[in-house]
């Protein structure tokens, strides 16, 4: 496994020969109100990578996922995936290349009127076109994957938060994205809950050539399964670089001051 | 004052003609406010205010006059202008139309009651936006809001009798026919106020029960 140590990835020439550039966001700002959250940020993921990107809250992170998913729309910059533009671009091509984008949610955002087994099928049939049946067995499949095979047919409020988180990221794995978003995936989760989500994504993380960019304040998982961690203050990258660097021997003070408060 | 149980049993013929017209106008009116204030809550969720803003102003106004008004207006102007309907019909359209600028409201609480992560799981996993409505927005939203319109099915309910002022007989109608020609106040008019309890009772019974099989 590569592993990027430059603030840029795209500078690592190793990725260049491996999968190519996957993500890449181009002087983007955001601002709510005053308050500029991501300025001027050029950042790239090349494909197949694990990024972590942490960092004090209000920083910037989840700002990014949350633009990558479409939620929210840039003041200013473009975002490219896959060589296609994201943003700007016209609706009809927004909804083609989100298609490669699935994202997990901090509160899980299961469809509650729905079956276990439905909120997976939902997607694939009415978006890829899949046929019931094909959805439905894939849906089993990665079920079995999160090791919920038993809960099927229950609605999601039968479930814990860590079973319902499961359940979400086996919904977004079935539209097949080339990139995973994964929103602080267990800050909502019960102490005791956590380790099992995780260990579901360690699984995908080895097991599947899945682009991860994850928000996440469990610096053991990040040091984990990432390629690359980015140390994110004020809307701004501040250091980048392989988890073993980033952890152990920081080199900008915040960074510093930023994991003894977490760590 | 007499209770006359000879007064009952002639009164009751006319009684069950009377309630039939009661629980049509009922349940036409229920299910036309109901479709009616979901177009409405819809239509004032566009984009464009060259839409909400019409619909604002016609269900304010439909809102804001008495239903007796709107009665008559549509059975003694509609035909001036050639549009005749009996007078049930009308009657039914006018309380379907007073009440789905109630129900409206009802229906846009219960669309904004539902969480704003519902419509960005929606988002993630692209789908289109009408699927996102009828699959994932509106079943979680109707489900919140059936106690309130059951509240307005009872209201409606106990508006009915507004449709005598047509000419239309309902119970109340029948009663006071039936009263005028026998000079028998007492009777009737204590059927028809047990029959407007029963019936509120078996629909409040009814809303619980479907209430209870939305619950998850």
């Amino acid at each position: 496994m590569s592993i990027d140590t430059q603030p840029s990835p795209d500078m690592n020439p190793a990725d260049k020969r491996s999968n190519g550039e996957l993500i890449r966001l181009e002087q983007v700002t955001k601002r709510f109100g005053d308050n500029t959250v991501l300025d001027h940020l050029d950042f790239s993921v090349q494909a197949g990578k694990h990024v972590t990107l942490i960092g004090p809250s209000g920083s910037g992170k989840t700002t990014i996922l949350r633009l990558l998913m479409t939620l929210t729309k840039p003041d200013e910059g473009t975002i490219t995936v896959d060589g296609e533009q994201l943003f700007p671009a016209p609706e009809k091509q927004v909804r083609e290349v989100r298609k490669k984008i699935g994202m997990v949610f901090q509160q899980f955002n299961l469809f509650p009127n729905m079956t276990v087994l439905r909120n997976i099928t939902e997607a694939p049939v009415t978006v890829l076109g899949m046929s019931k049946d094909a959805a439905e067995e894939r849906a089993r499949e990665l079920l079995e994957l999160v090791g919920l095979t038993d809960h099927v047919d229950k609605h999601p409020s039968q479930l814990s938060g860590g079973q319902q988180q499961r359940v979400a990221i086996a919904r977004a794995l079935a539209m097949r994205p080339q990139v995973l978003l994964l929103d602080e995936v267990t800050s909502a989760l019960d102490p005791e809950l956590v380790a099992g989500v995780l260990d579901v994504l360690r699984d995908i993380a080895r097991s599947t050539d899945i682009t991860m960019l994850c928000v996440t304040h469990e610096m053991n998982f990040a040091r984990d399964i990432s390629d690359q961690v980015l140390m994110f203050d004020s809307g701004r990258v501040i250091e980048a670089g392989a988890p073993e660097k980033i952890f152990s021997d920081p080199e900008h003070d915040r960074t510093r001051e930023f994991l003894s408060a977490v760590l | 004052m007499t209770w006359d149980w000879g007064a009952v049993s002639d009164f009751m013929p006319h009684f069950w003609d009377g309630l039939l017209v009661t629980l049509q106008a009922l349940a036409l009116g229920s299910l036309i406010s109901f479709a009616l204030g979901l177009v409405w809550a819809l239509l004032m969720r566009t984009p464009s205010r060259w839409v909400r803003w019409p619909v604002g102003v016609v269900t304010e106004f439909v809102r804001n006059t008495p239903l007796l008004v709107q009665l008559f207006f549509l059975f003694y102007v509609l035909p001036e202008w050639g549009v005749t309907f009996s007078a049930l019909t009308t009657g039914v359209f006018a309380i379907g139309l007073h009440y789905s600028t109630y129900t409206m409201q009802v229906y846009r609480a219960g669309i904004e009651a539902v969480p704003v992560g519902q419509w960005e799981a929606a988002t993630a996993l692209n789908l289109p936006l009408t699927r996102t409505w009828t699959a994932v927005i509106l079943p979680q939203a109707i489900r919140r809001v059936v106690p309130a319109l059951g509240n307005y099915v009872i209201a409606m309910l106990k508006d009915t009798p507004m449709l005598m002022a047509i000419t239309v007989l309902d119970m109340l109608g029948q009663a006071r026919l039936f009263s005028q020609e026998q000079f028998q106040f007492t009777e009737p008019l204590t059927v028809i106020g047990v029959a407007f309890i029963v019936i509120s009772y078996l629909a409040s019974l009814l809303l619980r029960a479907l209430e209870r099989r939305l619950v998850h």
